[in-house]
């Protein structure tokens, strides 16, 4: 197992410097004077040229880039050229946003998902898992920015039940907060939803199919119970390793979401530093993303090896 | 339980009323990329802080009148070369320290030195010196004589700042306006507080929220949700009607100094040969742009000036919709079959919409225009500072601009002599009547030149809860000034 | 044996929209580059089947015109994600445990843990917003799940008898790849396709609404939703069409990957030697 780790950890630092190479690259190449646009249209050269200067821009590439990724492993992601603030602190103030955001939509996903793969699962075959398969069908076919465009049209307009966005701030109370995270959480939530609940059923079919369910039942237990006690709780394996790796894609994948119902979180910030041409904010929020999302797929990895020795063997 | 939900509630909604009668949540589209007004070029940064938070020795009205500001009164040689500032005694700047003549001299040599960054430097182009005389007395020198020098230091690049606090302006601005700033939420709002030792009448606000809304759909939601009080710049034109209808709320339409234009690269072939550009115009409809990109806001021009100056000379004939003139035009041109061109777009509304209308009237006269939605910070790489590009569109929002037109390394490259002669004798007369005929002359030879299409005035529309009273109507300068708004009793 | 109701439904649906999007090339109820601003936003009725937008636009035609957008993106990615994908899956099987293995597996989690999105804004913003590189974008993140697929199947491959054979015949690894592996993953990739197809036409619709996309004047379901936003409460129509032409044609396509999954799956067992 510590070799697994180790095997493991050693790749990790590698996908991090390999996508800290890839994203700087990538970054390098837009299009787009940062000085030129802050000064804006009647601006004169030797006015952009001083702000050029103040911002660093002469230095040489690789200059640069150790200059940022040295700055990271230190927790200091640089200064934002438009707004003239650390960047540590603006990523702070917007993962408050975030990340609420993505566990808010996770679990939603995860309580209309498990009961709904669970119900199809005991009723194969029967009307129940055609409904509850069908509904997923649907579900996974909705773009959630539509379906956002829909919930807002109907909640926030028409009945007026829930205020149609921004983000009133977590001093202004934790139910405030969670209100104004609402419906961006269910239009996050509902194709993970879908898919969840497909991957619970699936799962928990393939469990009970095995062998030692009969045995269970043989034993004597009722379906119900055997359902539960062993049942779910075997294919609870794959259906976690999916969540782990849908938190990420929820935590990258609101950047949409975010736009429709004007979130200040992490998804805005690289919409507006894209716009702006804030570089350093740019490459700071996608590698902070790329290095969560990579953690989180490594102690997925490890957790899922610690439970199924089977899979320590590479490959 | 119920009694004690319903008396929640309505003490909860009798606080957020009682709060509604002195503070303000105003929305508006952009987000100021920092707080310095003589720093950065975003409009958004004047926007909040223009005559809320800092003020300069002259301040526009909400009628674009120019009127005393941190100077009281003031005094200009014959020659036209000195003005003498008699400054308001008891200003101080929010962190308690005075404003005097040494702040004035301060701010102007700051925005006019060596590796200043003050957008609007040309503002300050012909101030030789700057004198302090007392502390509330200050003396301006020009090296020539400049009839709209009291008109450029009303600009928010001219507003008045203090050494002891521009150190940290860009996120801390400390200026001698009647509200202070609070702090800045990145991404969400910004809030300003009413400064009690302001030295002029109090504003009826003691507080105010600036929220920045991008989204069209957002703003809707915004505003029909009540979360927010207004929206200055509303960008969805075609819900206003919604919101005419509802009694809950006020429609308020009114013009900007923003000149809305099809700009034609006059030093790319083929848009050199003034038949071309003609041809473009003629091919036209802008009525079919107001209303298909603006929904019907806005007002047409025939050429760069505002229509609802004095001054404005009405050149709408001189490009008439006509697409089978503007074939004839082609074809006399050489281009019978037309030609393909780029036609690069930024953001806002008025350009994305607007491109797709103009490239489809284009289509019909032969022109194919090859839409490409870019980003503000790629267009003034691209467009205004390479060059590159065949069409685009934009609005020049700065008042009074028709001098951009003098400059032949302007984007657009327009270089006439004869024009730039009409713009020297402009900058030297003071006389209103010699003034008016000089604008007049400036404004038919760009139209007949054709340099550019000149599409329509952009409106601003602002929507507001119906008990709001005080707000501009009109935009003579970007600001959304505070100071006179309260709400209704 | 029984062709099962979710093939039908979804070959009938998929095939509709293919029908529709080669229609497009023809005709068109109406031309789509002509504006016609005083007719904007009408609802549906006899002479526009689904309604116009608000530049007067007839919906019905731009939907046709949307498909064709939507389809050939998504199938042209999907051919990158193959083209690319499937030989480099097989070569780290066949080179299993080397270098070149290590490398492409390493490669494949390094651009799964790349936010699709993210990168997808990056590059249409470095390369400009347009269809071709929507394309590209999409194509890039279809690379590694064919690697992988491909990879993971060719393994079980490669330590059955028939190969074994093969392989003491004296038959070079590309040989055996192309001839023995590749025919019998065959039917795994095309249900792999299906669902790549399905997930590219909802990535096209989200790069086109946030307006990296397909420019205008070419039609595209995602943007025609982000120029509807603001006309839902004026003129649903213009927000739901769009919209409900996105959910049939990933729907139909989903449950023609299913429906294909269940029929080639046994056959999947057999293998052609």
């Amino acid at each position: 197992m510590i070799r697994f780790a180790l095997g493991r950890g050693i790749s990790l630092c590698l996908s991090l410097i390999v996508a800290s190479l890839v994203i700087f690259a990538v970054i390098e190449v837009i299009p787009g004077d940062p000085a030129a646009f802050m000064l804006g249209v009647n601006a004169r050269p030797d006015t952009v040229a001083a702000l050029r200067a103040e911002l660093g821009l002469d230095q040489s590439l690789p200059a640069r880039y150790l200059d940022w990724v040295g700055g990271m492993l230190r927790g200091d992601f640089g200064t934002s050229y438009t707004y003239r603030t650390p960047i540590a602190g603006m990523i702070a103030d917007r993962v408050w946003i975030s990340l609420p955001l993505a566990l808010y939509a996770l679990i939603l996903s995860t309580l209309v998902a498990f009961p709904a793969g669970i119900y199809a699962a005991s009723r194969r075959g029967r009307a129940g898992d055609i409904g509850v398969m069908g509904a997923t069908q649907l579900g996974v076919a909705i773009p959630n920015f539509w379906f956002a465009m829909i919930l807002v049209l109907i909640f926030a307009i028409e009945l007026r039940w829930v205020s149609a966005g921004g983000f009133p701030g977590w001093e202004a109370g934790f139910w405030r907060g969670i209100g104004a995270l609402t419906l961006p959480a269910i239009a996050l939530a509902l194709p993970q939803a879908a898919i969840l609940a497909r991957v619970m059923r699936s799962s928990l079919l393939d469990i009970l199919g095995e062998d030692f369910m009969r045995t269970a039942r043989a034993k004597g237990l009722s379906r119900r119970r055997a359902l539960w006690r062993h049942g779910v709780r075997n294919a609870m394996i794959p259906v976690l390793t999916i969540l782990g790796l849908q938190f990420a894609f929820l935590l990258a994948g609101g950047i949409v979401i975010e736009q429709v119902f004007f979130l200040p979180g992490l998804g805005r910030l690289i919409f507006q530093s894209i716009s702006s041409r804030d570089l350093v904010v740019v490459e700071s929020v996608v590698m902070l993303l790329v290095m969560v999302v990579i953690v989180i797929n490594f102690a997925v990895d490890l957790a899922y090896a610690a439970i199924d020795p089977r899979l320590r063997r590479r490959g | 339980m119920f009694r004690i939900l319903t008396a929640t509630a309505t003490a909860m909604l009798m606080a957020g009323a009682a709060a509604a009668q002195d503070s303000v949540r105003i929305a508006i589209q952009l987000e100021p990329p920092n707080l310095d007004p003589t720093g950065g070029a975003a409009q958004a940064i004047d926007s909040v802080l223009y005559s809320n938070v800092f003020e300069g020795l002259t301040r526009f009205e909400a009628d674009g009148s120019v009127v005393p500001g941190l100077a009281q009164s003031w005094e200009i040689s014959d020659d036209g070369l000195t003005y003498t500032f008699r400054l308001r005694e008891g200003v101080t700047f929010h962190d308690g320290t005075t404003m005097d003549a040494e702040d004035v001299k301060f701010s102007y040599d700051r925005a006019m030195a060596e590796d200043s960054i003050n957008a609007q430097k040309g503002l300050f182009a012909d101030i030789a010196e700057v004198t302090v005389i007392d502390p509330a007395t200050v003396e301006v020198t020009l090296s020539r004589p400049n009839g709209s020098f009291l008109f450029n230091m009303a600009w928010g690049d001219a507003v008045i700042v203090a050494p002891e606090s521009v150190d940290d302006i860009a996120s801390d601005p400390v200026g001698t306006g009647p509200f202070m700033f609070d702090r800045w939420v990145q991404g969400d709002r910004i809030e300003l507080v009413r400064y009690e030792g302001y030295w002029g009448e109090a504003p009826a606000l003691a507080r105010a929220t600036f929220r920045f809304i991008a989204d069209p759909t957002a703003a809707f939601a915004a505003v029909m949700a009540e979360d927010v009080d207004a929206f200055v710049g509303f960008p969805a034109p075609e819900n206003l009607v919604q919101f005419e209808a509802d009694p809950r709320f006020q429609v308020l339409v009114g013009n900007t100094e923003g000149e809305t234009i099809l700009a034609m690269n006059n030093a790319v072939a083929p848009f050199d040969d003034p038949l071309v550009r003609e041809a473009v115009a003629l091919a036209i409809d802008r009525q079919a742009i107001i209303d298909g990109a603006m929904f019907g806001q806005g007002t047409p021009i025939g050429t760069h000036f505002a229509p609802h100056n004095p001054d404005y000379l009405d050149l709408l004939d001189l490009s008439p919709h006509d697409p089978d003139r503007a074939r004839e035009l082609l074809a006399e041109a050489g281009l019978p079959d037309g030609f393909a061109t780029t036609l690069k777009l930024p953001p806002p509304s008025y350009a994305r919409r607007g491109g797709e209308i103009i490239a489809s009237q284009l289509r019909e006269v032969g022109i194919e225009a090859d839409i490409q939605n870019i980003e503000w910070a790629q267009w003034i790489e691209e467009v205004f500072t390479n060059g590159d590009f065949g069409l685009t569109i934009v609005s020049h929002t700065e008042p009074m601009d028709i001098g951009i037109y003098a400059d032949p390394d302007y984007y657009f490259a327009y270089d006439n002599p004869d024009f730039r002669d009409v713009m020297e004798a402009l900058s030297a007369t003071t006389d209103p009547v010699a003034r008016t005929d000089l604008l007049h002359r400036a404004q038919t030879i760009i139209a007949e030149d054709h340099v550019n299409a000149y599409l329509f005035e952009l409106a601003i529309p602002t929507v507001a809860q119906a008990g709001l009273r005080g707000l501009w109507l009109n935009q003579p300068t970007a600001a959304v000034d505070l100071t006179g708004v309260s709400w209704a009793e | 044996m029984t062709v099962p109701r979710t093939l039908v439904v979804g070959a009938v649906i998929s095939t509709l929209f293919l029908l529709l999007a080669s229609l497009s090339f023809v005709w068109t109820p109406y031309d789509i580059e002509t504006l016609d601003v005083p007719n904007k936003l009408r609802p549906p009725d006899g002479t526009h089947l689904l309604g116009t937008d608000h530049f007067g636009r007839d919906i019905a035609s731009m939907i046709m015109l949307g498909a064709r957008t939507s389809i050939a993106v998504a199938l042209v990615a999907v051919g990158i994600g193959m083209g690319l994908g499937v030989p480099l899956g097989l070569l780290a099987a066949a080179r299993r445990g080397t270098l070149l293995d290590e490398v492409v597996m390493r490669g494949n989690d390094l651009i799964f843990a790349f936010p699709s999105l993210v990168i997808a804004i990056l590059i249409t913003a470095v390369l400009g917003a347009s269809a071709v590189n929507a394309i590209i974008a999409i194509g890039i993140f279809n690379i590694p799940v064919f690697a992988r697929l491909s990879r993971g199947a060719a393994l079980g491959l490669w330590s059955r008898d028939f190969v074994l054979a093969a392989r003491v015949a004296g038959k070079s690894s590309f040989r055996i790849s192309w001839e023995h592996i590749l025919p019998n993953i065959g039917n795994l990739m095309i249900v792999q396709g299906t669902i790549q197809f399905s997930l590219g036409i909802l990535a096209e619709a989200a790069l086109s609404y946030i307006g990296l996309g397909a420019q205008p004047p070419v039609a595209s379901w995602g943007r025609m939703l982000a120029d509807a936003q603001t006309l839902t409460a004026l003129a649903p129509h213009v927000a739901l069409v769009p919209g409900l032409a996105i959910v049939l044609l990933v729907l139909g396509l989903n449950l023609l990957g299913d429906g294909l999954r269940d029929v080639l799956d046994p056959r999947l067992r057999t293998v052609r030697l």
